[in-house]
């Protein structure tokens, strides 16, 4: 059974994350993205950025694990192996660098069920650690509600 | 300089399972329906799917290396409305990926932004719907 009470709440902040060089490029690479900027910190500094840039989906590397750790909590009671993910969106307030350390915040922003599914859909405010706004990724996740059938 | 009805030149990306295992690895998303047929079978999928994000990340491609880099994006939204089913084959699967510039709007500081519409394609199929972009464009 879900645990409704959690619409319209945030969940702690993380933890800062900090963004590896390394795992900017090794993204990059995983994506096949080819820009300098992404790889060479020397190229990144010459077009005016603080350190290399991470591409547009890299937030999903650590705002998954965060959501992940949120859907497998038993108080929350989510199907998660059966998952499916519905629709996903970023925004970027500035682009990701390395070095950044980032807290991520996940606001339950909405809960339905119908037709057998519960459709949960879910937000994720990025900010540094002086609280300065970084990205805000929002997800739509879609899972069996056994109940509804029962 | 950029305007509505533009088309952006086409991407195709050919997704393999090493694809696959190379961004379970980069991205933290260990789920295993993208590398186990087995799983993929008992969770009702006609094989081993490629990760949403991925599909996501390939498509954001076709828009960041028109615009001139990925630090252009500004937003950047879809829907997954179908498997891209990766075959475990040395040829994988192909992505073939489009995009048109819907808008063109100029924000309070002066920044050009391109709205882009992305359509991309498995098997003739489209598998991502609502497929937006936001990126900032030189403004001459």
């Amino acid at each position: 059974m879900l645990d409704a009470s959690y619409v319209g709440r945030a969940l702690p902040p993380t933890a800062p994350y900090r963004v590896g060089r390394e795992k900017i490029r090794e993204f990059a690479l995983a994506i096949g993205e080819g820009a300098s900027v992404c790889r060479d910190v020397g190229a990144a500094r010459a077009a005016g950025h603080p350190d290399v840039v991470a591409p547009p989906t890299f937030a999903v590397t650590f705002t998954m694990p965060a959501i992940e750790a949120f859907l497998r909590d038993p108080a929350f009671g989510w199907d998660y192996l059966r998952m499916v993910h519905g629709d996903q969106s970023i925004t970027l307030h500035r682009p990701i660098h390395g070095g950044d350390d980032l807290v991520t915040t996940i606001h339950v922003d909405d809960l339905k069920t119908r037709g057998g599914s519960h459709m949960l859909t879910l937000r994720c405010e990025v900010a540094d650690t002086a609280g300065e706004p970084v990205a805000t990724t929002r997800l739509l996740l879609v899972t069996a509600a056994e109940e509804a059938r029962a | 300089m950029t305007e509505a009805g533009d088309e952006l030149p086409p991407l195709s990306v050919r997704v393999t399972r090493a694809d696959l295992v190379r961004y379970a690895g980069a991205s933290g998303d260990f789920n295993p329906i993208h590398w186990s047929d087995r799983v993929a079978a008992s969770a009702g999928l006609p094989g081993v799917i490629a990760h949403g994000m991925l599909t996501m990340a390939l498509a954001g491609r076709l828009v960041t290396d028109w615009a001139g880099g990925p630090a252009a994006m500004r937003s950047y939204g879809v829907r997954f409305t179908r498997p891209v089913v990766v075959p475990d084959d040395d040829e994988g699967a192909l992505v073939e990926i489009s995009g048109k510039v819907t808008a063109v709007t100029e924000t309070d500081d002066g920044e050009r932004i391109a709205k882009v519409a992305i359509t991309a394609a498995f098997e003739g199929k489209t598998v991502l719907g609502r497929a937006v972009a936001e990126v900032a464009v030189p403004s001459e």
